[in-house]
């Protein structure tokens, strides 16, 4: 169980995580490194303080502030870090320096079994795969015993390889271990994959905390729509709420929406309407009335993506379909858009917000 | 007629203490202004650097002001002492872009994986920056080499113009040498 509250310039957090993977997720500058950093030790933050399982790491007030030695963090760093000047083996056994010989090693043949790196243990990490290089970093951070294991995703990025082997090495210290994870990254995949709590980060803040799923379907504001990758945000406004049929009625600039009732929403509140891309439906118009929530759009650009289209009409309406859906009619420039009303989701707009 | 070797050997001996002595001040003061943020970081910087801007009759001044009131003055440990305060920015500089050069995500890995300052040096820094260090090393001998070489030779009553114009020679092409080495090393390390 670590505890974390921090202050910095530009940066403002508080937070608790158990075992399991914590996502830290935002974009570059969001300050999630420094998070990590903190955590572990290497930067010394304003105020605050941080405490992992009984200790503490870190407290302004008192004046504590453990050496990184003495904090018990794993840290997978951005950089992997690995020591170019070692091999694999010597890499893990650097950590074990206080221990006894025979304990040391029995220590390190187990880590290079259990991360699949007996081959490559004699190498240096330069000569080893990325994929070695990738597995040998956790395991030299989980070889001393650590309380907490912080993994910064690397600053490129990750390719498709490298991606999936993260996620298996981290769901596998998920699953067999107890502790507490602290995965800094910009993937909103791997979060969903792997991480049971996200935390929604932004210029320093927590914009949203909770299940991966849960934060994606409730946005809490539109700032964390847009980082979740939300593409349709429209101002609206509530014109009807009514409980009893479980209906509401949305004004947007140029049509009309039902959608379910809003708890907690008054009648005139002013809102963001926000949908996900792959919530919409979508259907040649063929001339005839639109239906309710059916809006007539025109297709300004369809473009490829791995698995589906998105679709980018007029009015600044996204809407991603399957690829054989789209085939049959991608000649099609009038469409219907359908907003399903289950589909509808609102949250405050203060009343000079705008996008 | 033979040459007189008498003030290689004397600078030869003369520089090597000057670079230990600049040695044993500048590695630790590259250490610290590399690796640590404290108060007065800048200001130690800018004194440590001083003799690169000051006019050596200016720090002669001073030393003579400051020394003068010990018998040391005109003495060889006098220019032992100055020739140290003018190798050590020259070598303090050189290792301390050694010093940089090292990833510094390496050495806070080291720390987290437990290791003190020390280790962290030793296990780390050193196996990664040795060879920059040991350039700046050559490079401030090489310096303190001329220096006392030239001055030696010019001071010890040069009679002989032959003699003087080989030992001047000697003397820059071992300063040549030093630099050169210094230089083979570094680039070595991109290799590492």
């Amino acid at each position: 169980m670590i505890q974390v509250r921090l202050a910095a310039s530009a940066l403002e957090v508080e937070f608790q995580a158990a075992s399991g993977i914590t996502a830290l997720y935002g974009p570059a500058g969001a300050g999630k490194t420094m998070i990590l950093d903190a955590v572990a030790g290497f930067v010394t933050p304003q105020s605050g303080r941080i405490i992992l399982d009984d200790e503490i790491l870190f407290d302004a007030v008192s004046h504590v502030n453990l050496p990184s030695g003495r904090r018990h963090c794993g840290y997978v760093s951005r950089h992997w870090a690995l020591f170019p000047h070692m091999s694999l083996h010597d890499n893990l056994l650097f950590p074990l320096a206080s221990l006894r010989r025979l304990e040391r090693h029995r220590r390190v043949k187990e880590m290079l079994e259990r991360f699949a790196l007996q081959e490559a243990a004699a190498r240096r990490p330069h000569a080893v795969l990325p994929a070695e290089r990738l597995r040998a970093t956790v395991a030299r951070a989980l070889i001393g015993e650590p309380k907490l294991l912080l993994v910064d995703e690397p600053a490129g990025g990750l390719d498709m390889a490298l991606r999936v082997e993260l996620c298996n090495t981290l769901r596998m210290v998920r699953d067999e271990t107890e502790l507490p994870v602290l995965l800094a990254t910009r993937d909103l995949d791997i979060c969903f994959e792997l991480a049971g709590n996200l935390l929604l980060l932004d210029r320093g803040r927590i914009l949203q905390s909770g299940p991966p799923r849960k934060v994606q379907d409730q946005p809490a504001s539109v700032e964390a729509a847009r980082l979740l990758g939300i593409p349709n945000l429209f101002p609206a406004e509530i014109v009807a709420l009514d409980p009893g049929r479980n209906t509401s009625l949305l004004r947007l600039e140029s049509f009309e929406l039902t959608g379910p009732y809003f708890p907690g929403r008054l009648r005139g509140d002013r809102v963001w309407l926000c949908v996900e891309a792959s919530a919409l439906r979508v259907s040649p118009h063929d001339g005839s009335k639109p239906q309710t929530n059916q809006v007539p759009a025109r297709l300004e650009r369809a473009s490829d993506l791995p698995q589906s289209v998105r679709l980018e009409f007029a009015g600044a309406i996204v809407a991603e379909i399957p690829r054989q859906e789209f085939a049959r009619q991608k000649d099609n420039k009038e469409w219907l858009v359908e907003f399903p009303p289950e589909a509808l989701r609102v949250v405050a707009r203060d009343a000079a917000e705008n996008l | 007629m033979p040459v007189d070797w008498s003030p290689l050997w004397l600078s030869l001996r003369y520089a090597a203490l000057a670079t230990l002595f600049s040695l044993v001040a500048g590695l630790p003061l590259a250490w610290l202004l590399t690796a640590r943020e404290f108060p007065g970081r800048e200001l130690l910087d800018a004194v440590a650097n001083l003799p690169l801007v000051l006019p050596p009759a200016v720090l002669a001044y001073y030393l003579l002001s400051a020394l003068g009131r010990w018998p040391l003055a005109f003495h060889w440990h006098a220019a032992v002492v100055v020739s140290t305060i003018y190798t050590l920015p020259l070598l303090m500089r050189m290792s301390r872009a050694g010093l940089a050069e090292v990833d510094h995500s390496l050495e806070n890995a080291a720390r987290s994986l437990g290791a003190g300052e020390w280790r962290v040096f030793w296990r780390i820094t050193w196996p990664l920056a040795w060879r920059a260090l040991i350039a700046a090393i050559l490079a401030g001998f090489a310096r303190s080499f001329a220096d006392f070489g030239i001055t030696a030779i010019v001071a010890g009553g040069a009679t002989d113009a032959a003699q003087t114009a080989t030992l001047l020679v000697l003397i820059a092409a071992a300063a040549l040498a030093a630099l050169y080495i210094g230089n083979r090393l570094r680039r070595g390390q991109v290799l590492a």
